[in-house]
Protein backbone atom coordinates (compact mmCIF):
# COMPACT_ATOMS: atom_id res chain seq x y z
CA UNK A 1 0.00 0.00 0.00
CA UNK A 2 1.41 3.26 -1.12
CA UNK A 3 1.41 5.91 1.73
CA UNK A 4 0.19 8.86 1.57
CA UNK A 5 2.67 12.29 1.37
CA UNK A 6 2.35 15.75 2.02
CA UNK A 7 4.54 17.91 -0.19
CA UNK A 8 8.12 18.52 1.18
CA UNK A 9 7.42 22.20 1.28
CA UNK A 10 4.34 22.16 3.05
CA UNK A 11 5.28 19.31 5.46
CA UNK A 12 7.87 21.52 6.82
CA UNK A 13 5.85 24.70 6.72
CA UNK A 14 3.56 22.76 9.01
CA UNK A 15 5.69 20.64 11.30
CA UNK A 16 9.21 20.97 12.57
CA UNK A 17 11.16 18.28 12.38
CA UNK A 18 13.47 16.26 15.12
CA UNK A 19 16.02 13.69 14.30
CA UNK A 20 18.15 10.92 15.56
CA UNK A 21 21.22 9.41 13.71
CA UNK A 22 22.79 6.07 15.03
CA UNK A 23 25.88 5.68 12.88
CA UNK A 24 27.51 2.26 12.90
CA UNK A 25 31.09 2.32 11.96
CA UNK A 26 33.22 -1.09 11.73
CA UNK A 27 36.38 -0.41 12.82
CA UNK A 28 39.52 -1.77 10.44
CA UNK A 29 41.34 -3.41 13.47
CA UNK A 30 43.01 -6.74 12.15
CA UNK A 31 40.92 -9.07 14.93
CA UNK A 32 37.41 -8.78 15.99
CA UNK A 33 36.71 -7.37 18.91
CA UNK A 34 36.87 -10.38 21.33
CA UNK A 35 38.88 -12.90 19.87
CA UNK A 36 42.23 -12.96 17.46
CA UNK A 37 39.88 -14.08 14.54
CA UNK A 38 41.26 -12.35 11.47
CA UNK A 39 39.07 -9.91 9.75
CA UNK A 40 38.99 -10.00 5.89
CA UNK A 41 36.18 -8.77 3.84
CA UNK A 42 34.99 -11.10 1.42
CA UNK A 43 36.48 -14.52 2.88
CA UNK A 44 34.92 -18.08 2.10
CA UNK A 45 31.88 -18.10 4.63
CA UNK A 46 32.32 -19.29 8.14
CA UNK A 47 36.53 -19.24 7.78
CA UNK A 48 36.88 -16.50 9.98
CA UNK A 49 35.85 -18.09 13.04
CA UNK A 50 37.20 -18.45 17.00
CA UNK A 51 35.36 -20.52 19.40
CA UNK A 52 34.24 -17.16 20.89
CA UNK A 53 32.87 -15.46 17.81
CA UNK A 54 30.32 -18.42 17.15
CA UNK A 55 29.69 -18.24 20.57
CA UNK A 56 30.73 -21.89 22.05
CA UNK A 57 30.48 -22.78 25.31
CA UNK A 58 32.98 -22.59 28.28
CA UNK A 59 34.87 -19.72 25.27
CA UNK A 60 35.67 -16.30 27.13
CA UNK A 61 36.23 -12.93 25.53
CA UNK A 62 39.23 -11.13 25.98
CA UNK A 63 39.13 -7.57 24.84
CA UNK A 64 41.04 -6.11 21.48
CA UNK A 65 43.07 -3.49 22.70
CA UNK A 66 43.70 -1.60 19.41
CA UNK A 67 39.55 -1.57 19.09
CA UNK A 68 39.79 0.32 22.17
CA UNK A 69 42.59 2.97 21.09
CA UNK A 70 40.80 3.34 17.77
CA UNK A 71 37.11 4.31 19.83
CA UNK A 72 39.07 6.24 21.94
CA UNK A 73 40.43 8.54 19.10
CA UNK A 74 36.69 8.73 17.43
CA UNK A 75 35.77 10.08 20.90
CA UNK A 76 37.97 12.43 20.65
CA UNK A 77 37.14 13.61 17.17
CA UNK A 78 33.98 13.80 18.46
CA UNK A 79 34.68 16.27 21.28
CA UNK A 80 33.72 13.70 23.73
CA UNK A 81 34.21 12.95 27.36
CA UNK A 82 36.39 9.76 27.46
CA UNK A 83 35.43 7.50 30.26
CA UNK A 84 38.44 5.70 32.23
CA UNK A 85 36.44 3.35 33.12
CA UNK A 86 33.77 1.57 30.97
CA UNK A 87 31.74 -1.23 30.52
CA UNK A 88 30.37 -3.86 28.19
CA UNK A 89 27.07 -5.28 28.62
CA UNK A 90 24.83 -8.00 27.04
CA UNK A 91 22.04 -7.21 25.09
CA UNK A 92 19.63 -9.76 24.60
CA UNK A 93 17.90 -11.42 21.66
CA UNK A 94 17.14 -14.10 19.45
CA UNK A 95 18.03 -13.94 15.84
CA UNK A 96 20.21 -15.98 13.73
CA UNK A 97 22.49 -13.57 12.72
CA UNK A 98 24.39 -13.82 16.56
CA UNK A 99 25.49 -17.40 17.66
CA UNK A 100 25.08 -16.27 21.00
CA UNK A 101 22.01 -14.90 21.45
CA UNK A 102 23.13 -11.80 23.06
CA UNK A 103 25.25 -8.73 21.20
CA UNK A 104 28.09 -7.31 23.52
CA UNK A 105 27.58 -3.87 23.77
CA UNK A 106 27.75 -0.80 26.15
CA UNK A 107 24.90 0.44 27.97
CA UNK A 108 24.54 2.65 31.12
CA UNK A 109 28.69 2.82 30.67
CA UNK A 110 29.95 3.98 27.60
CA UNK A 111 33.47 4.85 26.69
CA UNK A 112 32.64 7.90 25.20
CA UNK A 113 29.72 10.29 26.23
CA UNK A 114 28.41 13.75 25.68
CA UNK A 115 30.10 15.28 22.88
CA UNK A 116 29.64 17.22 19.55
CA UNK A 117 30.24 17.49 16.07
CA UNK A 118 30.19 20.98 13.91
CA UNK A 119 28.84 19.76 10.18
CA UNK A 120 30.02 22.27 7.68
CA UNK A 121 26.53 22.85 5.07
CA UNK A 122 26.87 22.88 0.98
CA UNK A 123 26.60 27.03 1.75
CA UNK A 124 29.14 27.00 4.48
CA UNK A 125 26.78 27.55 7.36
CA UNK A 126 27.79 25.45 10.21
CA UNK A 127 25.19 23.20 12.48
CA UNK A 128 26.31 21.89 15.71
CA UNK A 129 24.87 18.12 16.04
CA UNK A 130 25.37 17.14 19.80
CA UNK A 131 26.02 13.64 20.50
CA UNK A 132 24.87 11.26 22.98
CA UNK A 133 27.31 8.39 23.08
CA UNK A 134 29.64 6.89 21.26
CA UNK A 135 30.04 3.38 22.28
CA UNK A 136 31.95 -0.17 21.28
CA UNK A 137 30.14 -3.23 20.35
CA UNK A 138 30.36 -6.05 18.06
CA UNK A 139 28.65 -6.94 14.70
CA UNK A 140 26.49 -9.55 13.92
CA UNK A 141 26.90 -12.06 11.15
CA UNK A 142 24.42 -12.32 7.70
CA UNK A 143 22.11 -13.78 6.77
CA UNK A 144 20.81 -15.01 3.10
CA UNK A 145 17.33 -16.02 2.46
CA UNK A 146 16.78 -19.15 0.73
CA UNK A 147 13.29 -20.31 -1.20
CA UNK A 148 11.65 -16.41 -1.44
CA UNK A 149 11.45 -13.87 -4.12
CA UNK A 150 14.62 -11.25 -4.60
CA UNK A 151 16.31 -12.64 -1.41
CA UNK A 152 13.90 -11.43 0.59
CA UNK A 153 12.72 -12.61 4.49
CA UNK A 154 9.31 -12.85 2.95
CA UNK A 155 8.92 -16.19 2.00
CA UNK A 156 11.79 -17.61 2.43
CA UNK A 157 11.87 -21.05 3.28
CA UNK A 158 15.14 -20.93 5.28
CA UNK A 159 17.92 -18.90 5.49
CA UNK A 160 21.68 -19.20 5.55
CA UNK A 161 24.25 -17.95 8.43
CA UNK A 162 27.77 -17.08 7.85
CA UNK A 163 29.71 -15.48 10.90
CA UNK A 164 32.30 -13.86 9.76
CA UNK A 165 31.19 -10.81 10.31
CA UNK A 166 29.97 -11.41 13.85
CA UNK A 167 32.41 -9.75 16.70
CA UNK A 168 33.63 -7.13 14.31
CA UNK A 169 33.85 -4.04 16.50
CA UNK A 170 31.34 -1.48 15.76
CA UNK A 171 31.43 2.15 17.59
CA UNK A 172 27.75 3.33 17.52
CA UNK A 173 27.55 7.02 17.18
CA UNK A 174 24.13 8.01 18.59
CA UNK A 175 22.93 11.52 18.60
CA UNK A 176 21.35 13.35 20.55
CA UNK A 177 17.62 14.78 19.64
CA UNK A 178 18.27 16.74 16.46
CA UNK A 179 16.53 20.11 16.84
CA UNK A 180 16.31 23.48 15.08
CA UNK A 181 17.32 21.45 11.59
CA UNK A 182 13.78 22.96 9.93
CA UNK A 183 13.75 22.32 6.45
CA UNK A 184 17.35 21.36 6.25
CA UNK A 185 17.22 18.32 8.69
CA UNK A 186 17.58 15.64 5.66
CA UNK A 187 20.57 17.78 4.60
CA UNK A 188 22.40 17.91 7.65
CA UNK A 189 21.56 14.54 8.65
CA UNK A 190 23.73 13.36 4.98
CA UNK A 191 26.70 16.39 5.94
CA UNK A 192 26.63 14.82 9.41
CA UNK A 193 27.06 11.05 7.99
CA UNK A 194 29.69 12.31 5.07
CA UNK A 195 31.78 14.50 8.05
CA UNK A 196 31.48 11.25 10.24
CA UNK A 197 32.87 9.06 7.13
CA UNK A 198 35.67 11.86 6.05
CA UNK A 199 37.00 11.61 10.18
CA UNK A 200 37.03 7.95 10.19
CA UNK A 201 39.11 7.93 6.86
CA UNK A 202 41.70 10.77 8.69
CA UNK A 203 42.13 8.74 11.82
CA UNK A 204 42.71 5.41 9.49
CA UNK A 205 39.79 3.45 12.07
CA UNK A 206 37.59 1.86 9.49
CA UNK A 207 37.78 1.35 5.88
CA UNK A 208 34.52 3.48 6.06
CA UNK A 209 33.19 2.45 2.64
CA UNK A 210 29.38 2.76 2.67
CA UNK A 211 28.74 -0.23 0.21
CA UNK A 212 30.55 -2.56 1.84
CA UNK A 213 28.67 -2.37 4.58
CA UNK A 214 31.57 -0.79 6.86
CA UNK A 215 29.22 1.97 7.83
CA UNK A 216 25.20 2.48 8.05
CA UNK A 217 22.84 4.50 9.75
CA UNK A 218 19.59 4.37 11.66
CA UNK A 219 17.94 7.21 11.06
CA UNK A 220 15.09 8.02 13.77
CA UNK A 221 12.24 11.02 12.56
CA UNK A 222 9.52 12.64 14.23
CA UNK A 223 7.43 15.59 14.00
CA UNK A 224 5.85 18.57 16.30
CA UNK A 225 3.89 20.91 15.49
CA UNK A 226 5.95 24.03 16.63
CA UNK A 227 9.29 24.09 17.64
CA UNK A 228 9.37 23.91 22.12
CA UNK A 229 6.47 20.94 21.92
CA UNK A 230 7.34 17.92 22.98
CA UNK A 231 8.80 15.23 21.16
CA UNK A 232 5.95 13.35 18.79
CA UNK A 233 6.01 9.45 18.09
CA UNK A 234 9.34 8.85 15.96
CA UNK A 235 9.56 6.52 13.32
CA UNK A 236 13.58 4.96 13.49
CA UNK A 237 14.66 3.34 9.61
CA UNK A 238 17.16 0.84 10.18
CA UNK A 239 20.11 -0.16 8.16
CA UNK A 240 20.60 3.13 5.86
CA UNK A 241 23.87 2.41 3.76
CA UNK A 242 24.06 4.98 1.38
CA UNK A 243 24.26 9.01 1.80
CA UNK A 244 21.21 9.56 -0.46
CA UNK A 245 19.28 7.28 1.06
CA UNK A 246 19.93 8.86 4.47
CA UNK A 247 18.90 12.19 3.04
CA UNK A 248 15.60 10.39 0.96
CA UNK A 249 14.75 8.52 4.16
CA UNK A 250 14.51 11.66 6.24
CA UNK A 251 12.82 13.15 3.57
CA UNK A 252 10.20 10.66 2.97
CA UNK A 253 9.74 10.08 6.21
CA UNK A 254 9.08 14.22 7.00
CA UNK A 255 6.65 13.47 4.03
CA UNK A 256 4.52 10.29 4.94
CA UNK A 257 4.25 11.78 8.57
CA UNK A 258 3.34 15.48 8.13
CA UNK A 259 0.19 13.63 5.66
CA UNK A 260 -0.74 11.19 8.88
CA UNK A 261 -0.55 14.10 11.22
CA UNK A 262 -2.27 16.61 9.13
CA UNK A 263 -5.41 14.27 8.71
CA UNK A 264 -5.89 13.67 12.31
CA UNK A 265 -3.97 10.23 13.16
CA UNK A 266 -1.50 8.79 14.65
CA UNK A 267 2.43 7.64 14.16
CA UNK A 268 2.98 4.49 15.24
CA UNK A 269 6.69 3.80 17.06
CA UNK A 270 7.60 1.07 14.49
CA UNK A 271 11.00 -0.05 12.98
CA UNK A 272 11.12 0.89 9.35
CA UNK A 273 13.18 -0.17 5.82
CA UNK A 274 14.41 2.20 3.05
CA UNK A 275 13.76 0.23 -0.25
CA UNK A 276 16.15 1.65 -3.29
CA UNK A 277 13.94 0.20 -5.54
CA UNK A 278 10.64 2.20 -4.64
CA UNK A 279 12.38 5.15 -3.34
CA UNK A 280 10.37 4.73 -0.24
CA UNK A 281 9.98 3.41 3.43
CA UNK A 282 8.10 0.23 4.34
CA UNK A 283 6.55 -0.88 7.86
CA UNK A 284 8.63 -2.85 9.90
CA UNK A 285 7.94 -4.52 12.91
CA UNK A 286 5.55 -2.64 15.60
CA UNK A 287 8.43 -1.76 18.87
CA UNK A 288 7.26 -4.09 21.35
CA UNK A 289 8.76 -6.53 24.36
CA UNK A 290 11.37 -7.78 20.84
CA UNK A 291 12.96 -4.67 22.53
CA UNK A 292 12.90 -5.73 25.85
CA UNK A 293 17.08 -6.58 26.00
CA UNK A 294 17.61 -6.86 29.39
CA UNK A 295 20.87 -5.41 29.07
CA UNK A 296 23.24 -6.42 32.23
CA UNK A 297 26.76 -5.81 32.56
CA UNK A 298 28.59 -9.20 31.06
CA UNK A 299 30.06 -11.52 33.30
CA UNK A 300 32.66 -12.55 31.33
CA UNK A 301 34.38 -8.98 31.01
CA UNK A 302 35.43 -6.67 33.67
CA UNK A 303 35.89 -3.10 33.14
CA UNK A 304 37.67 -1.63 30.68
CA UNK A 305 40.38 0.90 32.19
CA UNK A 306 41.62 3.40 29.70
CA UNK A 307 43.90 6.06 31.90
CA UNK A 308 44.18 9.57 31.61
CA UNK A 309 47.50 9.45 30.42
CA UNK A 310 47.06 6.76 27.70
CA UNK A 311 44.28 9.27 26.34
CA UNK A 312 46.74 11.94 26.34
CA UNK A 313 48.65 9.74 24.49
CA UNK A 314 46.19 9.20 22.08
CA UNK A 315 45.47 13.09 21.87
CA UNK A 316 48.80 13.49 20.81
CA UNK A 317 48.40 11.16 17.97
CA UNK A 318 45.66 12.72 16.59
CA UNK A 319 45.85 14.24 12.80
CA UNK A 320 44.61 17.49 11.54
CA UNK A 321 40.05 17.31 11.54
CA UNK A 322 39.17 17.41 7.61
CA UNK A 323 37.04 20.23 8.21
CA UNK A 324 40.02 22.13 9.28
CA UNK A 325 42.50 20.43 6.75
CA UNK A 326 40.04 22.14 4.15
CA UNK A 327 40.38 25.30 5.33
CA UNK A 328 43.53 25.41 5.43
CA UNK A 329 44.07 24.00 1.58
CA UNK A 330 41.38 26.01 0.24
CA UNK A 331 43.28 29.02 1.74
CA UNK A 332 46.88 27.24 0.65
CA UNK A 333 45.57 26.32 -2.45
CA UNK A 334 43.78 29.80 -3.33
CA UNK A 335 40.58 27.72 -4.70
CA UNK A 336 37.06 29.30 -5.02
CA UNK A 337 34.30 27.72 -2.74
CA UNK A 338 32.72 26.47 -5.87
CA UNK A 339 36.34 24.66 -6.88
CA UNK A 340 36.87 22.88 -3.35
CA UNK A 341 33.41 21.99 -3.17
CA UNK A 342 33.76 20.14 -6.44
CA UNK A 343 37.08 18.67 -5.19
CA UNK A 344 36.08 17.43 -2.06
CA UNK A 345 32.98 15.91 -3.64
CA UNK A 346 35.15 14.18 -6.42
CA UNK A 347 36.95 12.58 -3.16
CA UNK A 348 40.20 14.58 -4.96
CA UNK A 349 41.61 16.80 -2.19
CA UNK A 350 44.61 13.87 -1.39
CA UNK A 351 45.41 13.71 -5.29
CA UNK A 352 45.81 17.06 -5.23
CA UNK A 353 47.66 17.57 -2.21
CA UNK A 354 50.15 14.76 -3.37
CA UNK A 355 50.53 16.34 -7.35
CA UNK A 356 50.92 20.00 -5.56
CA UNK A 357 53.99 18.56 -3.08
CA UNK A 358 55.25 16.49 -5.81
CA UNK A 359 56.24 19.91 -7.27
CA UNK A 360 52.89 21.09 -9.47
CA UNK A 361 51.04 23.88 -9.27
CA UNK A 362 47.66 23.90 -7.32
CA UNK A 363 45.59 25.35 -9.95
CA UNK A 364 47.44 22.81 -12.79
CA UNK A 365 46.77 20.39 -10.30
CA UNK A 366 42.92 20.94 -10.20
CA UNK A 367 42.44 21.43 -13.39
CA UNK A 368 43.69 17.73 -14.34
CA UNK A 369 42.16 15.88 -11.68
CA UNK A 370 38.88 18.00 -12.13
CA UNK A 371 38.96 18.43 -15.97
CA UNK A 372 40.18 15.69 -18.17
CA UNK A 373 41.05 13.11 -15.42
CA UNK A 374 37.24 13.61 -13.78
CA UNK A 375 36.28 12.64 -17.31
CA UNK A 376 38.32 9.74 -17.81
CA UNK A 377 37.14 8.06 -14.46
CA UNK A 378 33.72 8.74 -15.26
CA UNK A 379 33.93 7.05 -18.60
CA UNK A 380 35.58 3.85 -17.01
CA UNK A 381 33.32 3.80 -14.14
CA UNK A 382 36.69 4.32 -12.02
CA UNK A 383 37.34 6.39 -9.13
CA UNK A 384 39.69 9.37 -9.69
CA UNK A 385 41.89 7.33 -7.25
CA UNK A 386 41.85 4.02 -9.09
CA UNK A 387 43.15 5.62 -12.44
CA UNK A 388 46.15 4.33 -13.51
CA UNK A 389 48.03 7.34 -13.02
CA UNK A 390 49.67 8.89 -10.43
CA UNK A 391 49.99 12.64 -8.88
CA UNK A 392 53.71 12.30 -9.31
CA UNK A 393 52.74 11.45 -13.32
CA UNK A 394 50.42 14.31 -13.41
CA UNK A 395 53.01 16.80 -11.62
CA UNK A 396 55.45 15.68 -14.34
CA UNK A 397 53.15 16.58 -17.24
CA UNK A 398 53.05 20.18 -15.38
CA UNK A 399 56.89 20.78 -14.69
CA UNK A 400 57.13 19.62 -19.06
CA UNK A 401 54.20 22.39 -19.74
CA UNK A 402 56.11 24.83 -17.37
CA UNK A 403 59.34 23.98 -18.92
CA UNK A 404 57.72 24.83 -22.16
CA UNK A 405 58.57 21.21 -23.83
CA UNK A 406 54.87 20.05 -23.72
CA UNK A 407 51.47 22.64 -25.69
CA UNK A 408 48.11 21.59 -23.92
CA UNK A 409 47.49 19.39 -26.82
CA UNK A 410 50.50 17.41 -26.73
CA UNK A 411 50.34 17.42 -22.82
CA UNK A 412 46.41 15.68 -22.97
CA UNK A 413 47.74 12.97 -25.87
CA UNK A 414 51.24 12.56 -22.69
CA UNK A 415 48.65 11.85 -20.35
CA UNK A 416 46.34 9.51 -21.97
CA UNK A 417 49.62 7.70 -22.98
CA UNK A 418 50.39 7.16 -19.19
CA UNK A 419 46.14 6.00 -18.86
CA UNK A 420 47.34 3.30 -21.44
CA UNK A 421 49.85 1.95 -19.61
CA UNK A 422 52.81 3.34 -21.50
CA UNK A 423 54.48 4.65 -18.72
CA UNK A 424 55.50 7.53 -16.87
CA UNK A 425 54.95 10.93 -18.78
CA UNK A 426 58.58 10.98 -19.84
CA UNK A 427 58.54 7.76 -21.13
CA UNK A 428 55.56 8.53 -23.06
CA UNK A 429 56.95 11.62 -24.40
CA UNK A 430 60.30 9.86 -25.62
CA UNK A 431 58.59 7.40 -27.31
CA UNK A 432 55.92 9.69 -29.13
CA UNK A 433 58.76 12.07 -29.89
CA UNK A 434 56.30 14.47 -28.36
CA UNK A 435 57.95 17.92 -28.54
CA UNK A 436 56.86 21.51 -29.16
CA UNK A 437 58.46 22.35 -32.39
CA UNK A 438 60.83 25.82 -30.74
CA UNK A 439 63.53 24.97 -33.36
CA UNK A 440 62.88 28.36 -35.41
CA UNK A 441 64.43 27.42 -38.54
CA UNK A 442 62.12 24.20 -38.82
CA UNK A 443 58.93 26.60 -37.84
CA UNK A 444 60.33 29.13 -40.51
CA UNK A 445 60.30 26.40 -42.99
CA UNK A 446 56.87 25.55 -42.21
CA UNK A 447 55.52 29.27 -41.95
CA UNK A 448 56.98 30.00 -45.55
CA UNK A 449 55.17 26.94 -46.87
CA UNK A 450 51.99 28.50 -45.25
CA UNK A 451 52.81 32.24 -46.58
CA UNK A 452 53.38 30.19 -50.14
CA UNK A 453 49.91 28.34 -49.79
CA UNK A 454 47.85 31.05 -49.34
CA UNK A 455 49.29 34.43 -50.91
CA UNK A 456 45.61 35.92 -50.88
CA UNK A 457 45.51 35.93 -46.84
CA UNK A 458 49.38 36.91 -46.70
CA UNK A 459 48.19 40.14 -48.23
CA UNK A 460 45.53 40.62 -46.12
CA UNK A 461 47.96 40.47 -43.65
CA UNK A 462 50.02 42.65 -45.18
CA UNK A 463 47.20 45.67 -45.26
CA UNK A 464 47.05 45.35 -41.53
CA UNK A 465 43.77 42.80 -41.44
CA UNK A 466 45.15 40.81 -38.77
CA UNK A 467 41.63 38.42 -38.70
CA UNK A 468 43.03 35.28 -40.68
CA UNK A 469 46.05 34.90 -39.10
CA UNK A 470 44.70 32.27 -37.53
CA UNK A 471 44.41 30.55 -40.70
CA UNK A 472 48.11 30.54 -41.21
CA UNK A 473 48.89 29.25 -37.65
CA UNK A 474 46.27 26.41 -38.16
CA UNK A 475 48.44 25.10 -40.89
CA UNK A 476 51.60 25.80 -39.42
CA UNK A 477 50.61 23.61 -36.34
CA UNK A 478 49.02 21.30 -39.50
CA UNK A 479 51.99 21.02 -40.53
CA UNK A 480 54.39 20.22 -37.63
CA UNK A 481 51.52 17.54 -36.32
CA UNK A 482 50.77 19.86 -33.59
CA UNK A 483 53.87 19.77 -32.26
CA UNK A 484 54.92 24.01 -32.05
CA UNK A 485 54.26 26.42 -29.77
CA UNK A 486 51.58 28.59 -31.33
CA UNK A 487 52.48 31.38 -29.45
CA UNK A 488 55.94 31.45 -31.39
CA UNK A 489 53.94 30.90 -34.78
CA UNK A 490 52.02 34.06 -33.82
CA UNK A 491 55.37 36.00 -33.07
CA UNK A 492 57.38 35.07 -35.98
CA UNK A 493 54.28 35.34 -38.59
CA UNK A 494 53.79 38.79 -37.32
CA UNK A 495 57.47 39.62 -37.68
CA UNK A 496 57.83 38.15 -40.73
CA UNK A 497 54.84 40.54 -42.17
CA UNK A 498 56.06 43.48 -40.55
CA UNK A 499 59.11 43.04 -42.75
CA UNK A 500 57.83 42.10 -45.93
CA UNK B 1 7.44 -5.86 49.37
CA UNK B 2 7.99 -6.88 45.82
CA UNK B 3 6.12 -9.08 43.96
CA UNK B 4 6.80 -10.73 40.53
CA UNK B 5 3.33 -11.01 38.98
CA UNK B 6 2.38 -14.88 37.04
CA UNK B 7 2.03 -12.34 33.93
CA UNK B 8 5.19 -10.86 34.39
CA UNK B 9 6.88 -14.15 34.99
CA UNK B 10 5.21 -15.40 31.68
CA UNK B 11 7.01 -12.49 30.21
CA UNK B 12 10.13 -13.49 30.67
CA UNK B 13 9.61 -16.50 29.72
CA UNK B 14 8.40 -15.23 26.36
CA UNK B 15 11.70 -13.17 26.11
CA UNK B 16 13.63 -16.02 26.75
CA UNK B 17 11.90 -18.64 24.59
CA UNK B 18 10.70 -20.74 27.40
CA UNK B 19 7.64 -22.26 27.65
CA UNK B 20 6.50 -22.57 31.19
CA UNK B 21 3.64 -24.78 32.39
CA UNK B 22 1.57 -23.33 35.07
CA UNK B 23 2.98 -25.37 37.90
CA UNK B 24 6.57 -23.89 37.00
CA UNK B 25 5.20 -20.27 36.89
CA UNK B 26 3.95 -20.64 40.57
CA UNK B 27 7.68 -22.22 41.52
CA UNK B 28 9.58 -19.17 39.95
CA UNK B 29 7.19 -16.98 41.04
CA UNK B 30 8.13 -17.89 44.53
CA UNK B 31 11.86 -18.47 43.67
CA UNK B 32 12.19 -14.64 41.87
CA UNK B 33 10.39 -13.34 44.32
CA UNK B 34 12.86 -14.81 47.50
CA UNK B 35 15.97 -13.19 45.47
CA UNK B 36 13.65 -10.27 44.89
CA UNK B 37 13.59 -9.29 48.69
CA UNK B 38 16.99 -10.23 49.04
CA UNK B 39 18.43 -7.85 46.48
CA UNK B 40 15.73 -5.12 48.41
CA UNK B 41 17.21 -5.72 51.39
CA UNK B 42 20.70 -5.06 50.32
CA UNK B 43 19.49 -1.70 48.85
CA UNK B 44 18.49 -0.75 52.17
CA UNK B 45 21.92 -0.66 53.59
CA UNK B 46 23.80 0.47 50.37
CA UNK B 47 23.24 4.22 51.03
CA UNK B 48 24.61 7.75 48.93
CA UNK B 49 27.94 6.96 50.37
CA UNK B 50 28.18 3.27 48.62
CA UNK B 51 29.35 3.40 45.10
CA UNK B 52 27.60 0.95 43.14
CA UNK B 53 29.90 -1.31 41.27
CA UNK B 54 29.03 -3.73 38.21
CA UNK B 55 31.37 -6.48 39.58
CA UNK B 56 32.56 -8.07 42.68
CA UNK B 57 35.70 -8.41 41.66
CA UNK B 58 37.92 -5.80 41.98
CA UNK B 59 39.70 -5.90 38.19
CA UNK B 60 40.56 -4.07 35.26
CA UNK B 61 40.16 -5.87 32.00
CA UNK B 62 43.21 -7.52 30.03
CA UNK B 63 43.52 -5.88 26.73
CA UNK B 64 44.92 -8.29 23.89
CA UNK B 65 47.56 -7.12 21.35
CA UNK B 66 45.13 -7.03 17.78
CA UNK B 67 47.32 -10.32 16.57
CA UNK B 68 45.55 -12.68 14.45
CA UNK B 69 45.62 -16.09 15.65
CA UNK B 70 44.70 -19.58 13.12
CA UNK B 71 40.90 -19.18 12.93
CA UNK B 72 39.02 -22.68 13.11
CA UNK B 73 38.14 -23.87 10.00
CA UNK B 74 35.41 -23.94 8.27
CA UNK B 75 35.26 -27.51 8.82
CA UNK B 76 35.97 -27.44 12.45
CA UNK B 77 33.13 -23.93 12.93
CA UNK B 78 30.19 -25.87 11.68
CA UNK B 79 31.03 -29.33 13.00
CA UNK B 80 28.54 -29.11 15.29
CA UNK B 81 25.93 -27.60 13.19
CA UNK B 82 22.63 -29.44 12.48
CA UNK B 83 22.25 -28.22 8.94
CA UNK B 84 24.52 -26.56 6.38
CA UNK B 85 24.33 -25.81 2.72
CA UNK B 86 27.04 -24.08 0.95
CA UNK B 87 29.92 -23.46 3.97
CA UNK B 88 27.10 -22.40 5.58
CA UNK B 89 24.53 -22.50 8.84
CA UNK B 90 21.01 -23.55 7.97
CA UNK B 91 18.76 -21.48 9.94
CA UNK B 92 15.12 -22.80 9.89
CA UNK B 93 12.51 -19.98 8.39
CA UNK B 94 12.79 -16.80 10.69
CA UNK B 95 9.40 -15.13 9.85
CA UNK B 96 6.29 -16.49 9.83
CA UNK B 97 5.10 -17.04 13.18
CA UNK B 98 3.59 -14.27 12.72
Amino acid sequence: MADKLMKYADAVSKFDPVFGLEVHVELSTNTKLFCPAHIEFGGEPNSQLTPVSLGLPGSLPVVNKTAIDYAVKLGLALHCEIAEWSQFARKNYFYPDMPRDYQISQYDKPLNGNGYLDVELDDGEIFRVQIERAHVEDDAGKNTHVGGADGRIEGADHSLCDYNRAGVPLVEIVTKPVEGAGERAPEIAGAYVRAIRDIVKALNISHARMEQGNMRADVNVSLRRNEGDPLGTRSETKNVNTFKGIEKTMAYEIRRQAAILDAGGEILQETRHWDESSQSTAGGRVKSDADDYRYFPDPDLVMVHVTSDHIEELAKQMPEMPRERRARLKSEWGFSDLEMRDAVNADALDLIEATVQAGAKASGARKWWMGELSREANARDLTLAELPITPEDVAQVEALIAKGSLNDKLAKQTVSGVLAGEGTPEEVVSKHGYQVVSDDGALLAAIDEAFAANPDIVEKLKAGNMKPMGAIIGSVMKATHGQADAKAVRSIVSEKIASL
Amino acid sequence: MPTFTREEIEHLGDLARIALTDDEITRLQGELNVIAESIAKVQEVAGEDVPPTANPVPLEAYLRPDVAERPLTQEEALAAAPATESGMFVAPRILGEE
